[in-house]
């Protein structure tokens, strides 16, 4: 019996550590790169170079203009996390603390939106902020922030996320704020948002690294080169006739770190806010 | 208005007076249906943002597809065509591919990973495995990549010249064409989406365990179940809401399968990977636009993910009940 345990025993671990092998493989692959030549990562050199810097070079100075890609990137993910939260949080707040039979009825219609498949609405979506950007709306139409940034920032899902974590926000807090005279708006800012942080924080992390990988409806909305986001000019290099993937790897690195960095430090928000859905 | 509010106050007084004790614990009728008025008005308020952004982005244009899809021509001059667009996606050959593209990509890749998902977590569920936080960092870890960064990863190294044959030449096994070949290319595609989201679905199974009471298992151990038996007849059904729920999903997500394969194969070997998400994008901003059929290739995918999902909420939900 003991015996036979064993031998279980090792056979996890052996499954484990392939897995594992696997899903790590491709960051070491990445990383390696990064510092590799191009000609030495077609030639799948396995160790550490020495020609990062020379890769980095490559990339802020090439004519795809990787570096203002990144800034305008982190300011999409930024307007689009702040927003988001404030809205949606709003929302899911207003949904779970003044329930009601009707508006229970809406959010059931709002969770709906959740199956709609993006790639039905990206063409009325793309003709839409094309009409209001030839309307003479400059700032409005497509190439600019508000065309990428307004359609992602309130989703359902977001507001389903808030809804569920404001259930185990204490309504006695809520009752006793009224009867000391507070006004709604004042008890959700003062009482409500500072008790949230963690979900904020959940909230945030999800939102930021959605809005930061990106792809479909930035390469849709943003048609003007001069206004790529990272994953578009990552892209472009990637379908390039001979893509340099030394350089593309530092690029993907830079792409990866601000997600990774935010894993890292807050491992446990970072899977509250996906798994945030079905608790 | 002014008159009436005094009324109201004059008959709360009242009240309050004639009700004496009551009124500690239950406040005045007409007071509390003013103040359930007052706070109907907040929750309108509150929520009244996300509806009017929810359905300027979602409802409107959704409508708004509906509508294209009826919609014939190209460019500026669009009339409007009745059944044409719908008549056209019968003899479409690329809607064909596409549709048997992720059909097998649904096939082949959910449940291969939702399994692999199940029995990783199993393992990592075990409290007396050494390093499991390891194994589950280091499971969950592609999850922080973006879909184009990874899937740039695995076209380089599944190239045709790239880093997995390299390998397995040195093993002397001939090398298999990744990219220009139909069968290796969906299979690419499928190992990479399985390498992306399997850490992720296995986050959802693993908290689903922890609400799995460990004293069953002990009781399982009693009488007699090895562990395959304790796998089917214990893990699996109490697990049924989230093999649902990553199911779901999963299928969602392939369904409207783009990034990778845009990035990876660009659909090609000649449509061979080609997705439905794609062929959209490609009638759109790659070939002269046609928008009206574009929007009818999309209802595929609306129609397809609502009967997909009523299926597994009938299948998954049947016994729950």
């Amino acid at each position: 019996m003991k015996k036979k345990n064993n031998a279980v025993t090792v056979f996890k671990y052996i499954f484990l550590i392939i897995i594992a092998i696997f899903s790590i493989f491709p960051f070491f692959w990445m990383i390696v790169s990064a510092t590799n030549t191009a000609r030495e990562v077609n030639a799948g050199k396995l160790a550490f170079g020495t020609h990062l810097m020379e890769n980095l070079t490559n990339l802020f100075h090439n004519a795809l203009n990787f570096g203002s890609s990144v800034g305008y990137s982190a300011l999409i993910a930024v307007i689009t996390t702040v927003l988001a939260l404030l809205i949606s949080s709003i929302a899911g707040y207003g949904f779970e603390i003044f329930h009601s039979r009707a508006r229970d009825r809406v959010f059931n219609i709002l969770l709906l939106s959740m199956m709609v498949p993006f790639c039905a609405l990206m063409i009325p979506l793309y003709r839409m902020f094309s009409a209001v950007g030839k309307a003479g709306l400059t700032g409005f139409g497509l190439n600019t922030l508000f065309a990428v940034i307004s359609p992602v920032v309130c989703t359902a899902f977001l507001v389903f996320f808030f809804r569920q974590n404001t259930k185990s926000f204490s309504k006695d807090i809520i009752e006793a704020a009224r009867i000391d005279g507070l006004t709604e708006p004042e008890i959700f800012l003062q009482m409500y948002l500072p008790v949230m942080k963690s979900t904020y924080a959940a909230g945030a992390i999800i939102t930021f690294m959605t809005s930061w990988n990106n792809y479909l409806w930035p390469l849709i909305a943003l048609q003007d080169p001069q206004k790529r986001t990272v994953p578009l000019i990552l892209s472009a290099m990637g379908s390039s006739y001979t893509p340099d993937y030394g350089m593309i790897m530092a690029g993907i690195v830079i792409s990866t770190l601000p997600t990774g960095i935010l894993f890292f430090v807050m491992q446990k928000q970072f899977v509250a806010g996906m798994i945030g859905s079905v608790k | 208005m002014k008159e009436n509010h005094a009324q109201e106050a004059e008959t709360a007084s009242l009240s309050q007076s004639r009700s004496g004790i009551l009124w500690e614990t239950k406040p005045p009728k007409v007071i509390r249906h003013k103040l359930d008025k007052k706070l109907n008005r907040w929750g309108w308020k509150f929520v009244a943002l996300s509806i009017v952004l929810i359905s300027i982005f979602v409802f409107i244009p959704m409508i708004g597809a509906l509508i294209m899809s009826f919609q014939t021509g190209k460019g500026v001059n669009i009339h409007f065509g009745g059944l044409t667009n719908y008549q056209r996606l019968l003899t479409d050959q690329t809607v064909r591919k596409a549709l048997g593209n992720t059909i097998i990509y649904l096939i082949i890749q959910v449940p291969i990973m939702i399994i692999f998902a199940m029995i990783i977590s199993v393992i990592l569920n075990d409290k007396k495995l050494k390093g499991r936080s390891f194994f589950r960092i280091a499971i969950f870890l592609p999850c922080i990549t973006s879909l184009v960064s990874y899937s740039l990863i695995m076209k380089n190294i599944f190239s045709n010249d790239g880093l997995f044959n390299q390998m397995i030449s040195h093993l002397g096994l001939s090398p298999i064409l990744w990219t220009t070949d139909s069968f290796w290319a969906k299979a690419l595609i499928i190992i990479a989406i399985t390498w992306r989201w399997t850490g992720y679905n296995m986050i959802f199974f693993l908290s689903g365990m922890q609400n799995i009471e460990p004293s069953i298992y002990e009781a399982a151990d009693i009488d007699g179940a090895n562990v395959v038996q304790k796998f089917t007849y214990m893990t699996v059904p109490l697990l049924k809401p989230i093999v649902l729920f990553t199911s779901i999903t999963s299928t969602i997500g392939t369904l409207q399968l783009f990034d990778e394969v845009q990035n990876i194969t660009q659909g090609g070997p000649a449509n061979g990977t080609v997705t439905i998400s794609q062929y959209i994008y490609n009638l759109c901003f790659k070939y002269t636009p046609n928008f009206g059929y574009a929007c009818a290739v999309a209802f595929i995918v609306v129609i397809l993910i609502g009967v997909l999902s009523m299926i597994q909420m009938k299948v998954g939900g049947k016994d729950n009940q």
